[in-house]
């Protein structure tokens, strides 16, 4: 019975413990709180604009080194933005304009075009991903995505030079190689990013429609032609 | 009625298979046997269903892997009389995937190609909007077709008894498939012989009709004869309709004169002499 009693209060055989005095309690109850810096991190405010936009703009450039040098970094993933990829995509929708207004010579992707086949194809790619059981979430996908673009918009620039340049089939074999190379270098660094997350009887099925977006984008920039002026 | 006799007699052991009480898991689902009970169980047929806005809901049709994807577009390409696409190949399991990629594909090798082919002829005109009108032309075949090939077979399931019926995302499925025979004879059309790209598209359009015959025949052979031989015909005048859009569209006819290919080349008028 008195078994039972006891088990019925689980916690009365605490009620005459005591501590002695010769074990002395020392502590400190208070929660430590962060010097007032942590403050002044937060609070951007007061801070020149030049500053601001810096930092943003390392964060950008940062993001840009990682790129170009693909390496097991979390840079890209941990602190995903969305500047670079808009930069980026901006930079080549502008390039890939031949400045024409005339419609007889329709030629390549207008501005909007451009835009929608980025975003639009990132976003269904990373739709893709998170379907086949993805771990990114949807904004450090897009990131990824978006700033692997940067080797196809360098190769843009280096076609638009060449093509003040060389004419005929010297430039356009330069140009092919051009960017055949970015475009691999496209692939291989967001796959490098993207593959981790997926398990591995999956990862073809991702990396595939990456594959076909930077070939979209590789091809038109491939096949970008500026306009001749008209004769008279 | 003896025909539901001999029905039964000729239909595939899957079909069976497919009739019994669910939560049965036939052999061919040991590949998923690495999972737990709760996806065999939803595997086997008594999907939990969640409502169509949600996430969860898409996902289960994406619930692939490589090589399901791999053995379905390879089966897809060498259609065989015995091998029901969506018996043999889909399994209960249609997926979004491969249509959606399939199609997308598609709309970008015909495009691509297009260009190359006119550029070929020495006319040289991205017109980027004909992705648009490409993408607007096969999606829409890819889904408003099953879609009324679907509603057709449940229409017709109500008046005649039919052990064999599809659900909506397996049509969908055996027609994003059947779309993959065409992407190698896109790519192909660049030659620029003209009765070698008809070749091509006849013979991609022999693959991807057969499929799809082969594959709603046995949903369509129980109705009455003059609209199960309507039906067919359907189906293969729609995929017919699209090979011959798709070619007469993409690519134009060879030989037009022109200057000769180099000059189609980026000129500009800053070239040096």
């Amino acid at each position: 019975m008195a078994a039972e009693e006891e088990a019925s209060r689980p916690f009365a055989g605490l009620s005459d413990v005591s501590i002695s005095e010769d074990i002395p309690v020392e502590g400190d109850i208070s929660v430590p709180v962060g010097p007032s810096r942590t403050d002044e991190e937060f609070s951007t405010l007061d801070e020149p604009v030049k500053e601001t936009i810096l930092r943003d703009l390392r964060a950008v450039g940062n993001k840009f080194i990682h790129v170009l040098y693909p390496r097991r970094s979390s840079a890209l993933l941990r602190d995903w933005d969305l500047w670079g990829p808009l930069l980026l995509c901006v930079t080549l929708a502008l390039l890939l304009q031949d400045g024409t207004a005339d419609s007889d010579h329709e030629g390549g992707p207008q501005f909007a075009e451009v835009f929608v086949i980025v975003w639009f194809g990132s976003i269904i790619i990373t739709l893709n991903s998170k379907l086949l059981g993805g771990t990114l979430s949807f904004f450090q996908s897009l990131c990824v995505l978006g700033y692997c673009i940067l080797p196809l918009t360098v190769a843009m620039v280096v076609c638009r030079i060449v093509l003040f340049g060389a004419s005929g089939t010297i430039g356009f074999v330069v140009r092919l190689v051009v960017v055949t190379a970015s475009f691999g270098w496209s692939t291989f660094a967001s796959t490098a990013f993207l593959s981790d997350s997926q398990p591995a009887n999956r990862r073809a099925l991702v990396v595939y429609p990456v594959f076909l977006f930077y070939f979209v984008i590789g091809w038109m920039v491939l096949t970008f032609s500026p306009s001749t002026e008209r004769q008279p | 009625t003896n025909r539901e006799a001999t029905t039964i007699n000729i239909e595939d052991e899957d079909v069976k298979r497919q009739t019994k009480a669910p939560g049965f898991v036939h052999d061919a689902e040991d590949e998923y046997s690495g999972h737990s009970d709760d996806r065999e169980e939803l595997l086997s047929g008594q999907r939990k269903s969640a409502p169509f806005w949600t996430f969860e809901y898409y996902q289960k049709f994406f619930d692939i892997e490589t090589h399901h994807v791999r053995e379905r577009i390879l089966g897809s390409l060498l259609p065989w009389p015995r091998k029901n696409f969506i018996q043999f190949y889909l399994r209960r399991n249609p997926d979004l995937y491969g249509p959606f990629w399939i199609c997308t594909t598609l709309v970008f090798a015909v495009f691509i190609s297009g260009n190359i082919s006119n550029f070929m002829a020495g006319k040289y005109n991205p017109q980027f909007r004909k992705v648009t009108i490409a993408a607007t032309m096969i999606f829409s075949y890819a889904w408003f077709v099953p879609l009324g090939l679907w509603g057709f077979l449940l229409w017709r399931n109500n008046k005649i008894l039919n052990l064999v019926s599809y659900s909506f995302m397996e049509v969908v499925c055996v027609y994003g498939y059947s779309l993959s025979a065409y992407i190698p004879a896109v790519v192909l059309c660049i030659a620029p012989l003209e009765w070698l790209r008809w070749c091509i598209m006849v013979a991609a359009f022999g693959l991807s009709g057969s499929i799809l015959v082969m594959t709603f025949w046995p949903a369509l052979r129980e109705d009455h004869p003059k609209v199960a031989m309507a039906m067919v015909s359907a189906i293969v005048l729609l995929d017919v309709v699209l090979a011959v859009v798709c070619k007469m569209y993409f690519f134009s006819r060879p030989g037009a004169p022109v200057a000769p290919p180099t000059s189609g080349l980026i000129k500009t008028n800053t070239s040096s002499s």
